[in-house]
């Protein structure tokens, strides 16, 4: 029999997001934190280069530049009132988690210091701004760790390592979760009045990622499932600096420190390509123009690689040659780029301070997910009626502020402050509701029955080898480059894979800790979300942010300044939500 | 190439005592262990039970003895681990063993939890509604404390941890270390109390152990040095 629990507020994540969110709902109601790993593992502390906002610490700043940086970066699909709340709550969220304890790097005057990146400019001399702040080039894990430590201050509850595999949701009504405990293989159910989903990105779809093994999607794939509708799933953003073959991420901040793009023949290409921004355009298009290098045979050694170099006295020569007066040396850049210097060396064997380092793009964010709307309430469908109970934040939610491209650093924004956002606004909620009835057995047994199904599968396919398919196509066929014909073909094969996993091979028949089971299960999700993906990148006969089409090369805002909202029945549908535009009309996108 | 692993199982549901699992695979010289991991768990045996997530150093999941030193599997590469054409995993030590590579974690955060791991000031906030101000020099004081990911490499390496699992253990003690030196901190106190315990500090006999496991290249030995010394000398500096 399942275990029972209820709470005012449960929140689904411990990451970033997630412990915003706990934070902030456990100051007023009865709140619990659902993770499938413990909280500290979780993949906002793989985050690196910085979280921004317009402090103006180091030079002018003001956070309307900010957001229209954010929306042009998003090539004009951002909400931008959104927006508005992103980069103008950004200031006082990063002061928040100073205060909480952050261990910001700083400036000689004792305040956060902050960095250049991508897109990120001041909006007169269009010249890169300095608004990142930073803790060396472990950002994300200093705020992962300072608000798992806020959570601990504030004795939230946590069941760690416990999976979420059902959401209880009820004619639009949300009432809880049902979770799976890993360590003993038992179900519980999770009964509350407001839930939220922080379970972050789903990159595992793709074979060279930057994301962590666990981002599977498995609370977007359950909400298909629920009939509930994904936003924006043709927008994934390819990182340009994953390091070759492995996809782990080398931080923009490597850029925002100096480093620069070369191809085979030394040549410094993304002059050619953006001449004001250069290397700190945005990564959408930095991806694209590895590729036409690659493409134009300029890839090194003629292969599908370029180099990112950051040997100080280069840097110091294209500072030089830009005309910037800063200058660096081999101490400065190990103390700024720890960690990613360290990749280097690690996984390829490759000195950055003596090298430039081998990179090619990365499957990396996601900018479409469950949408929601300012208060991280999640939508039910296309016209704004809400799933009573139930939010999402982080990764895993489209509000939309990232639009068709996230830019650097705001993915962190995004989490602390809709985070925050959504856990004052659960409490709030759960303050004035009472839980609703469920039926326990029912629930626990469609669980069970389902991860049943798995476990006793006797059928010939091995989840790793579909999975593998999986990733190797979706490289293909659903990346940086898109085409109608590759599209259709994608779907075909996930057709085919989604048809073989239903013949699954399981060796482990076990209850506690059977990760063959999680995995395959996991495995399911991501086939799910791919078709989602790859069909709504079909839908989008146009060219935009992070969706390139090579069939339709240019941006339609005529037909497609629209979001998607795709629902999984039968086959999948598709329904259009306008953007809202306030300040800035669409214009084209010159970096 | 080819490796061989001999990997420790023990499933507690149907093994009576653990036992080696020993597995032929081909491998790339630059993969990681946990690739090798991974090899024979998706293709050959998926009953072998491992943590892991980010797959890059960062997350603190895949802490194990890998030819018998505690390393993160996806932090060392099969060529500079690989002898006579073999790696040896087992679990780290000292925790009791749910399955195959998974340990009982709750102990060690049980630990952690204990030393206020946490900032503590009640001052009132800046007036301005800005940052706590902190020179670089302070801020560097404790910088290399914050680097800690929990992975536990540390206190299962360590013989005082081994003979007595009460001993708080380095972890901890690092963990303490990042807010006993914040100068933003008011807690310090508090925190030495706690790791003047009989199970604190004390039971650190300075083996080194620590230090040479910690994959975030923490100075672990040095810092529970720093953290006797102020509890010696009551000055923290
Ligand atoms: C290498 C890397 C570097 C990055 N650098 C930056 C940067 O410098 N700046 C920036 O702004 N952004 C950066 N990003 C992006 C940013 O880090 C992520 O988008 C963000 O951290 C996601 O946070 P989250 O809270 O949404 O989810 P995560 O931190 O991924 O947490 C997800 C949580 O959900 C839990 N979970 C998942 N599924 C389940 C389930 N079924 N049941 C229970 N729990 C579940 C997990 O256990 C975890 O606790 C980077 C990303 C990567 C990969
Ligand atoms: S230095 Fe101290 S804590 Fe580290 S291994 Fe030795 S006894 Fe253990
Ligand atoms: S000090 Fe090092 S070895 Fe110990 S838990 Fe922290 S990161 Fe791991
Ligand atoms: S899997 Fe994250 S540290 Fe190894």
């Amino acid at each position: 029999m399942a275990h029972y629990h209820q709470f005012d507020a449960l929140v689904v994540g411990a990451g970033g997001a997630g412990l915003m969110a706990a934070l902030y709902a456990s100051k007023s109601v009865k709140t619990a934190v659902i993770s499938k790993l413990y909280p500290t593992r979780s993949h906002t502390g793989a985050a690196q280069g910085g979280i921004s906002a317009a402090l103006g610490n180091v030079e002018k700043d003001k956070w309307e530049w900010h957001a229209y940086d954010t929306i042009k970066g998003g090539d004009f699909l951002c909400d931008q009132d959104s927006v508005d709340i992103l980069c103008k709550d950004a200031i006082d969220a990063v002061i928040d988690l100073e205060h909480m304890g952050l261990p910001f790097d700083r400036t000689p005057e004792g305040k956060i210091s902050q960095r250049r990146f991508g897109g990120h400019t001041n909006n007169e001399t269009k010249q890169a701004v300095q608004r990142a702040c930073h803790a060396a080039d472990r950002t994300g894990h200093m705020i992962l760790q300072t608000l798992y430590q806020n959570c601990i201050k504030n004795k939230v509850q946590f069941f760690d390592e416990f999976q979420m595999v059902d959401i209880i949701i009820e004619n639009n009504k949300c009432n809880g979760i049902v979770a799976l405990e890993l360590s003993t293989g038992e179900i519980h159910v999770f009964h509350s009045k407001a839930t939220m989903l922080a379970t972050g990105g789903f990159g595992k779809m793709w074979k060279i990622t930057s994301n962590a093994h666990s981002l599977t999607g498995d609370a977007p794939a359950i909400m298909l499932r629920r009939n509930l509708p994904l936003e924006d799933m043709e927008f994934y953003q390819f990182h340009p600096t994953g390091v070759y073959r492995m996809g782990i991420l080398l931080s923009e901040a490597a850029r925002g420190e100096g480093a620069v793009f070369l191809n085979d023949k030394g040549e410094r290409f993304m002059e050619r390509y953006m001449p004001t921004l250069k290397d700190l355009a945005p990564r959408d298009i930095c991806s694209r123009c590895i590729y036409q290098e690659v493409q134009a045979g300029r890839g090194i050694n003629g292969k599908d690689y370029v180099y990112l170099d950051f040997r100080p006295e280069h840097i110091n020569k294209w500072f030089a040659a830009d005309g910037n007066p800063k200058r660096v040396d081999a101490h400065y850049l190990e103390t700024r780029l720890p960690d990613i210097i360290e990749f280097a060396r690690v996984y390829l064997g490759v000195d950055p301070i003596t090298e430039p380092v081998p990179i090619q793009p990365t499957a990396h964010y996601a900018m479409g997910g469950i949408p929601t709307n300012n208060d991280a309430q999640v939508l039910a469908d296309e016209r704004g009626s809400l799933v009573e109970g139930l939010y999402a934040a982080g990764e895993v939610a489209c509000v939309s502020v990232h639009g068709a491209n996230r830019l650097g650093t705001n993915s962190l924004v995004d989490l602390v402050v809709f985070g925050k956002r959504g856990g004052i606004a659960m409490a709030d909620y759960a303050k004035g509701a009472s839980l609703r009835p469920i039926n326990k057995d029912a629930v626990y047994k469609d669980a069970e029955g389902d991860l049943a199904a798995i476990r006793n599968s006797a059928g010939t396919e091995r989840p790793a080898a579909i999975r593998k398919e999986l990733q190797t196509m979706m490289d293909e066929k659903v990346g940086v480059y898109r085409t109608g014909q590759g599209l259709r073909e994608a779907l075909s094969v996930i057709k085919g894979l989604q048809a073989r996993f239903r013949n699954l091979k399981i060796d482990d028949r076990g209850v506690k800790w059977n990760t063959d089971l999680t995995e395959a299960w996991e495995l399911g999700c991501l086939l799910d979300l791919a078709e989602v993906t790859a069909a709504a990148a079909l839908w989008r006969e146009e060219s935009r942010g992070g969706h390139y089409r090579e069939d339709f090369p240019n941006r339609d805002d005529s037909k497609f300044l629209q979001h998607s909202f795709a629902w999984m029945s039968n086959d999948i549908q598709i329904k259009t939500k306008p953007v809202r535009i306030t300040r800035h009309q669409p214009v084209e996108r010159k970096y | 190439m080819k490796l061989h692993l001999k990997i420790k199982r023990f499933n507690p549901e149907k093994d009576k005592k653990p036992w080696w699992g020993e597995y032929d695979i081909e491998v790339e010289p630059g993969d990681r262990v946990l690739d090798a991991l991974h090899e024979v768990k998706w293709n050959i045996d998926g009953t072998l039970a491992l943590r892991r997530s980010c797959a890059h150093g960062v997350c603190g999941s895949d802490a194990m003895r890998i030819n018998g030193r505690n390393r993160l599997a996806c932090k060392c590469l099969v060529k500079d681990e690989i002898k006579n054409g073999q790696i040896t995993i087992e679990p780290i030590l000292g925790m009791r063993v749910i399955k195959d590579m998974i340990v009982d974690m709750e102990p060690f955060f049980a630990h952690y939890r204990s030393i206020m791991p946490f900032l503590v000031n009640d001052t009132p906030l800046p007036a301005n509604g800005r940052e706590r101000l902190q020179s670089p020099v302070d801020r560097e004081r404790f910088d290399d404390s914050t680097k800690c990911i929990l992975c536990a490499c540390c206190t299962t390496s360590c013989p005082s941890f081994w003979a007595r699992g009460e001993y708080i253990g380095p972890a901890a003690i690092v963990q303490a270390h990042r807010f006993i030196f914040d100068s933003r901190d008011q807690a310090a106190q508090e925190r030495l109390e706690i790791l003047s315990d009989v199970d604190g500090v004390w039971r650190c006999r300075t083996a080194f152990n620590c230090t040479d496991a910690c994959p975030r290249d923490i100075k672990v030995t040095k810092t529970i040095g720093e953290v006797k010394e102020a509890l010696r000398t009551g000055v923290i500096q």
